[in-house]
């Protein structure tokens, strides 16, 4: 069963069309991204599946529940949780889960045993009555976690969650997700972090208010960039670039700090073609090689190639 | 040897009650680039205001083209792109250059303002108030605005926070511009994949070095081969993976992603074979396997976790 179906949904602002006519949909259990730049249409499409802003038209239910016909019951299934996440600093931890656990109405019975189960999730146990503001970046937003998840909501929405977090935090943040999940929860993620999209099993991209790319991370990366992707060690990388960009086999080539990534065309066949290939082009055009090692393509370059044929009016 | 443009030696500092910089060494030469990266509070932004001068050393020195920075030798030859860059949103893109302009005294600023608008794609937007700018492009006037008195080295705290991915690449394109340009860049930054961007990196973590060398250097020194193994139930595939007899088999970590798992072993082929039997045998299906290069970020985690169990 699908946790959110979206069904061609729309938001105008006056004339402004901020979401276009989405669709998707997130089966129940998945961890979902949706990933868009500022502006893309993430935040309203966001609001209109939290039951906090009225879709213009088009469909959409979360949790069973039609966000246009019964926003509060939205509401109540929810969770969310914002990398600007609020939680109160001179409140210690249990004190700032008991608060949020009266806002979201849950029983006095229940409550000591709903943070029991929270703190255990979230690993802190032990640290009750530690000042929220005291606790390091990390521990902070586990804790603002733990209290979107106090009333065990069937959806969790993230927003950035992980931005500007270290990779350990950041490890350690999306192992208490994937648990989330594992217990039957559904987790949608937005980000322009595109590193935080590569822990989601289907991300979208939206870009002026539409859906330009849909799939799993390495779906989409090997869609998009269907050939070998090289880094390039090299004398005089600026003039190198158009070496490389001269030659027919190679789709992309561009600056990466004091190297060159280029991105072949398809069907060069295996690792040392694609690697020779670049080496014969640099060297016939006098260029001193140290070094072609292959890499993968990052979800940055997927999304940047994905907008800049969007832009271009090409493929959609 | 190449000209030194930093030279930082036992370079410590301290606040009330937290030691942010416990003695940290590091050179940089003259057009070279190095990132300092780390978790929140390992020292970054201390180090950056002890190069540009903002903070003195408790002890240690540091000096920039042979001075102290706080010397008019050197301040003159610094630009700084603070972390919460101040622009006036009330002046236009051009009246905020002019405005830092002067404040470094300089007298005919025109054409250096045109070239500065023009290297950052800003000229359409000259007149529009920096408060109607796009985040993306506010971050790339304040970044003109820190060259107008053409320094010779570029120090940034953490200039991408809160910038989307098309004007992040954007940006560190204009910055390999200056590179090239023979400018020495500096920059702290949280996010690994744009530290790989850089000649030199120094991986900071609670005020000392973990590691310090270039991407290639650090990721030689990575002392585990990375399998990456695309699978649909990768949580599931993360558990098997993270057991006993899995590490009996010499898989020392396996980490979920979206629709992969990575796992880290001494001897890649052997884990990889090893893995493809035991998913086999639980009937999971994957979809593709292989060694991948490790990223800075497999060796920031690796080292990370040394230091914290």
């Amino acid at each position: 069963m699908d946790a959110i179906a979206v069904e061609g949904l729309v938001k105008r602002f006056g004339t402004f069309v901020a979401v276009d006519g989405i669709s998707f949909a997130v089966p129940e259990g998945s961890v979902f991204g949706l990933l868009g730049a500022n502006g893309a249409g993430k935040s309203t499409a966001i609001r209109m599946l939290c039951g906090l802003l009225e879709p213009s038209s088009g469909r959409a239910s979360v949790a069973g529940i039609d966000v246009a016909a019964d926003p509060e019951g939205v509401k109540r299934s929810i969770g969310y949780m914002s990398q600007r996440f609020s939680l109160y600093e001179d409140l210690t931890v249990i004190e700032n889960i008991r608060f949020f656990a009266g806002l979201y109405a849950i029983s006095r019975r229940k409550v000591e045993t709903e943070a029991e189960r929270v703190l255990a999730l979230i690993g802190l146990a032990g640290r009750e009555g530690s000042l929220a503001g005291e606790l390091p970046g990390g521990f902070k937003q586990r804790l603002a976690l733990g209290c979107a998840l106090l009333h065990a909501p069937k959806v969790l929405f993230l927003d950035e969650p992980t931005a500007g977090v270290d990779p350990l935090a950041r490890r350690r943040f999306w192992d208490i997700i994937y648990e989330v999940a594992d217990s039957g929860s559904t987790v949608l993620v937005t980000t322009h972090y595109l590193d935080e999209a590569e822990y989601c099993a289907t991300v979208t991209l939206m870009h002026a208010g539409r859906i330009v790319a849909k799939g799993s991370p390495a779906g989409l990366k090997a869609e998009r960039f269907p050939g070998a992707m090289l880094e390039v060690d090299c004398d005089r990388p600026a003039e190198a670039i158009a070496a490389l960009a001269a030659d027919g086999r190679i789709e992309e080539a561009s600056l990466f700090g004091s190297r060159l990534h280029a991105a072949l065309a398809p069907g060069l066949g295996d690792r040392e073609d694609a690697e020779e290939t670049v080496r014969a082009a640099l060297a016939a055009a006098g260029f001193a090689v140290r070094s072609v090692e292959r890499i993968p393509p990052s979800l940055e370059d997927v999304f940047i190639r994905v907008i800049s044929e969007s832009a271009k009016g090409g493929p959609l | 040897m190449a000209e030194l443009a930093i030279e930082a030696i036992g370079l410590a500092k301290g606040f009330k009650e937290v030691e942010a910089l416990k003695g940290v060494d590091f050179r940089v030469e003259r057009g070279a680039s190095f990132a300092l990266v780390g978790p929140d509070g390992a020292g970054k932004t201390t180090a950056i205001r002890l190069l540009c001068g903002l903070l003195k050393p408790d002890s240690g020195r540091v000096s920039v083209f042979g001075a102290g920075p706080a010397e008019p030798a050197a301040k003159a030859k610094l630009g700084y792109l603070s972390q919460r860059f101040s622009l006036y949103g009330d002046l236009s893109a051009d009246e905020n250059i002019a405005f830092f302009a002067e404040i470094h005294g300089r007298r005919n600023y025109a054409s250096r303002r045109d070239e500065l608008l023009e290297f950052t794609r800003l000229s359409p937007f000259r007149d529009r108030l920096a408060s109607k700018l796009s985040g993306g492009m506010r971050q790339k006037l304040a970044l003109a605005c820190a060259l107008v008195h053409e320094p010779e080295l570029l120090l940034m705290d953490e200039p991408t926070t809160g910038v989307d991915p098309v004007s992040r690449r954007e940006f560190w394109e204009i910055v390999a511009g200056l590179s090239r340009g023979g400018m020495t860049v500096v920059a702290a930054t949280p996010y690994l994949d744009e530290a790989e961007r850089f000649d030199s990196v120094g991986m900071l973590d609670e005020g000392r070095f973990l590691a310090l060398g270039s991407p290639r250097q650090l990721k030689e020194g990575f002392g585990w081969t990375v399998v990456e193994i695309a699978c649909a139930d990768a949580r599931r595939v993360a558990r098997i993976l993270s057991s006993e007899e899995a590490r009996g088999a010499g898989v020392a970590a396996a980490q979920a992603f979206g629709d992969r798992v990575d796992i880290f072993a001494g001897d890649g082929e052997a884990a990889r074979r090893y893995a493809l039997s035991a998913l086999a045998r639980e009937g999971l299906a994957v979809a593709s396997s292989r060694i991948a290069a490790p990223s800075l970020e497999n060796v920031f985690m690796q080292l990370l976790g040394g230091t914290k169990g």
